[in-house]
């Protein structure tokens, strides 16, 4: 821009252009990027709510059948019961790179080879209701981890997107306009000098030439 | 290896320990977000986290936000459905596309 000290000369003229070009190619390739991952953000997001609603209705109607199981037996066997898990879930977190964005890829590994073995109980001294409230809390918890890898995915392209889009209009509204600016400024500087220089030598010709033939006494 | 952790009060979060999660019954809110910094810190590639309590530590929560590890999931916790995960899915929603486009008529 013309506000800023821009020394007009033929370097700083192809230094501008070089930064325009690359200028330009950035822009192209990030609102790629951003186009790109805004196509996957947006399925992404859909199966992520899908997946939140399930697991929230399903969580909701564990915790019904929890609290059932517990009215239904006194509160220190229920403890007994549950005190010392069978099962033990461990995890491994891998990545995957989407467009640059290093989202998680969960998988999990049950201590036991049976993943249906989650009754860390006898069933002698507790209700039925505890092994169905068990049971149901046993199966969300596939929909639970995928649900987390989803989220999280979700957040760390929804900030991505953002710094994109950020990146992209910079690019778009600051740096690409200010190139160009620049561009037109020194050349019209450099034109402007050249004609001047070109008006100075004609002026100088002509002084030579009058005082060699003396055109002015003729006139 | 990590691990997946169940944060809130007893009565929500009892029964993941059957499935093999580590449960962090907690009641106070200073217990809570130091256990959380715990938790986050270590070994735990999961943390399920009750609505309530995430809410009270939202801005323990933002931090771990733009990192893989740990992921931390809103569930609802016994008290029932505050709507707080739904609204964190729309909010990244917001986040990317600017407004709300997807599941405003909800």
């Amino acid at each position: 821009m013309a506000s800023k000290q821009i020394t007009p000369t033929r370097m700083e003229l192809t230094k501008t252009k070089r930064k325009l070009v690359t200028a330009r190619r950035g822009h192209k390739l990030l609102k790629d990027k951003r186009d790109e991952l805004m196509r996957q953000f947006l399925e992404l997001v859909k199966e992520n709510m899908a997946l939140r609603q399930k697991v929230e209705a399903g969580i909701l109607s564990a915790n019904k059948n929890f609290v059932i199981a517990k009215a239904g037996m006194d509160e220190a066997t229920l403890n007994t019961a549950l005190m010392a898990p069978k099962q033990e879930v461990n995890l491994e977190v891998g990545q995957q790179n989407v467009m640059s964005v290093n989202i998680p890829v969960f998988e999990t590994k049950t201590r036991t080879a049976d993943a249906n073995d989650i009754y860390s109980y006898g069933f002698a001294f507790t209700s039925s209701d505890l092994d169905g409230a068990v049971k149901s809390l046993a199966d969300i918890l596939p929909d639970m981890l995928k649900l987390a890898e989803t989220e999280k995915a979700c957040q760390l392209m929804a900030a991505e997107i953002e710094k994109t889009r950020r990146r992209v209009n910079a690019l778009e509204h600051v740096t690409i306009p200010e190139a160009q600016e620049t561009i037109k400024y020194i050349t019209m500087k450099l034109d402007e000098n050249e004609r001047s220089s070109q008006i100075r030598l004609m002026k100088v010709k002509d002084m030579m030439l009058e005082e060699a033939h003396h055109y002015s006494e003729r006139e | 290896m990590y691990k997946i952790a169940v944060l809130g009060d007893y009565d929500s979060i009892y029964g993941f320990a059957t499935l093999g999660l580590d449960t962090f019954p907690v009641s106070t809110h200073e217990e809570a977000a130091e256990k959380l910094a715990r938790l986050a810190s270590g070994e735990y590639g999961i943390i399920y986290i009750t609505e309530a309590l995430a809410a009270e530590l939202k801005h323990e929560i933002s931090r771990y936000q733009e990192q893989i590890t740990p992921a931390i999931i809103q569930i609802p916790g016994i008290a029932g459905n505050t709507g707080a995960g739904i609204a964190g899915v729309k909010k990244s929603v917001e986040v990317a596309v600017g407004s709300d486009i997807l599941f405003s008529q909800e």
